[in-house]
């Protein structure tokens, strides 16, 4: 209702109070802002009732049913509201080793990345001439399509007990375990780090290098005063994909990580092994809020624009 | 930036280290699907044309094929609708909370996927299922739409935000109804983008697993599902190898598609 009368008085208003040009602009625009709350509800209702709605309810379904219980005998979901499994969860020396070894193994990765792919996002978008660099950019993209489960089987294979790491080496392969879990998650989450890098490294005018050049400033001074700064929320961008992807990984850990057990094992071994579901969900609120707080950090270096 | 001849050539060995990094494994699961070898083994024993005739009779991997392209159609749907509406909502209007729209839309993607994956399975038990809507191909569409969502929206939003709106203002001036504009000028403009964010969509899909192994149930098997249950046995080894050379093949149309449509999309995975 408060609405509809301020469009009223807009109608009314506009015409006397905008010079005689814009009239008939301001009549138009008018005419939209009336029918625009209606549009704009219509175009918001679906997307904000799925997104909302299915998925954020979803969330909220699953963090009340951390509070519920399971029958040991039964195996039935009591629907009381208690605390014992969230408190289990965070004070389980078992449970904080594996979130430590979760985090610890997503930093990893994101290092690992970030190393990787800021030499190759430099070359590409800096030094490569227009050819060059239009065939390395199909090269780094590509991968990125091909399925994930083949590029962890890939790994495997490679550090099999008689695979080529280990005949190329004589033997010395590092085998199936955490080493394994970091090389393949640093290879599977790549491209989701290259492509942000890239894209932050195109953003970077030449002219700046030009400038800070004219100013005296060496290759590596310009690199780390004028480069580095304006690439950072672009690494900080990527690095969300690589730790988010990492705590919610549980497939290819399985597939190299021989005995490994990360956050995301253990949450599927509660859901589908244990069939223990609140105490899954209430594992779950770990990387939940673990991603939200590095959500949180990220956003204050603008790497939330760079998604 | 000046750069000396020694910096050039460290970096571009080191960008060169970095895609044989990539392809390496790559070109090694393609050379292991013509391995005359059941098992695996290096070097190969011998070259084969075998496991591809078999893989092309493995009932288990087409039909998971199948119901793989139809659970990537419907999310791709889905998401399309979706997308488009919410980009408009976002780069054409004006409102209150504006910026945490595209917060949202991205949530999905940004939270790990297990949290997707055990929300989705916590709601669809607690509430689809008390009303009837067990798991199965629709509560797969459901899941995958929910994070297909974004990259309809990053590529209809990034398309709107080039494309001002006077185009559409002169459409409306020359007198065509709000659906003729839509029609006759905004469709066209966007059908590049459109057809690059299904595409992304779709390919996304595809190749989920970890919200599909929440949200599927028993009956419902997507190819990446049928490959997970496979790996671990000996005698599917050979079809599986030939499986995943294909889908490594396969990764190269998205990209090409994206080349041609000519616009950034391959690289707006995201």
């Amino acid at each position: 209702m408060g609405g509809q009368v301020a469009t009223d008085q807009e109608l009314t208003l506009v015409p006397s109070v905008v010079p005689a040009p814009h009239d008939r602009r301001g009549a138009v625009s008018a005419f939209f802002s009336a029918k625009r709350k209606t549009r704009l509800a219509m175009l918001l209702g679906a997307p904000m009732l799925w997104l909302v709605l299915a998925y954020l309810g979803s969330i909220a379904v699953l963090l009340l049913s951390a509070l519920w219980s399971t029958d040991f005998f039964t195996g039935n979901i009591t629907h009381t509201y208690r605390l014992d499994n969230l408190r289990e969860v965070y004070t389980q020396s078992l449970y904080r080793t594996v979130t430590l070894r979760t985090i610890t193994v997503a930093l990893v990765v994101t290092l690992l990345d970030v190393l990787l792919a800021f030499p190759m996002a430099f070359y590409l978008s800096k030094v490569a001439g227009p050819r060059l660099r239009k065939v390395l950019l199909v090269a780094v993209l590509t991968p990125l399509w091909a399925s994930y489960l083949v590029k962890a089987y890939a790994w495997r294979s490679l550090l099999a007990p008689n695979g080529p790491v280990s005949w190329l080496t004589g033997g010395h392969t590092p085998g199936y375990g955490l080493t394994a879990t970091v090389i393949t998650l640093a290879y599977l989450w790549l491209p989701y780090m290259v492509i942000p890098v890239f894209a932050g490294f195109e953003r970077v005018p030449r002219s700046l290098f030009e400038a800070s050049a004219d100013l005296g400033a060496g290759a590596g001074r310009t690199v780390r005063s004028v480069l580095l700064p304006m690439v950072f929320p672009a690494v900080a961008a990527g690095s969300i994909f690589t730790f988010s992807l990492t705590l919610g990984d549980y497939i290819a850990v399985g597939i190299v990580g021989g005995k490994t057990q990360l956050l995301a094992n253990v949450i599927y071994g509660q859901l589908v092994t244990a069939n223990n579901q609140p105490l899954a969900a209430a594992l779950a609120t770990v990387p939940l809020i673990a991603i939200v707080l590095y959500l949180l950090l990220m956003r204050r270096t603008g790497a939330l624009d760079n998604i | 930036m000046y750069l000396s001849s020694r910096v050039r050539r460290v970096l571009a060995a080191l960008t060169f280290l970095g895609l044989a990094f990539l392809y390496v494994p790559l070109i090694l699961i393609v050379l292991n699907a013509f391995n005359r070898s059941r098992t695996f083994s290096f070097p190969p024993a011998g070259f084969t044309l075998r496991w591809w005739s078999a893989a092309a009779h493995s009932e288990g991997a087409l039909h998971a094929l199948g119901t793989s392209i139809r659970a990537g159609l419907g999310a791709t749907a889905v998401a399309l609708v979706l997308g488009t509406m919410a980009a408009f909502a976002v780069q054409r209007f004006d409102f209150f909370g504006r910026s945490t729209i595209s917060f949202l839309v991205v949530l999905p993607i940004a939270l790990p996927g297990i949290v997707t994956g055990l929300a989705l399975n916590a709601a669809f038990t607690h509430v689809l299922d008390p009303l009837g809507i067990g798991f199965g191909l629709t509560t797969v569409i459901i899941g995958h739409a929910t994070f297909c969502i974004v990259i309809v929206y990053n590529n209809v939003q990034a398309r709107l935000r080039r494309m001002s709106g006077s185009l559409e203002e002169a459409s409306a001036d020359l007198g065509a109804t709000g659906w003729q504009t839509f029609r006759l000028v905004t469709f066209p403009a966007l059908r590049g983008a459109l057809l690059a964010g299904a595409l992304l969509a779709f390919g996304l899909s595809f190749d989920e697993i970890v919200v599909t192994t929440f949200t599927s149930g028993p009956a419902v098997q997507t190819l990446p599902l049928w490959i997970f249950g496979n790996l671990f046995r000996p005698n599917q080894a050979p079809v599986v190898n030939v499986v995943a050379a294909v889908l490594i093949a396969l990764a190269v149309l998205p990209v090409w598609l994206a080349q041609r449509l000519g616009d950034d999309a391959a690289s707006s995975r995201f």
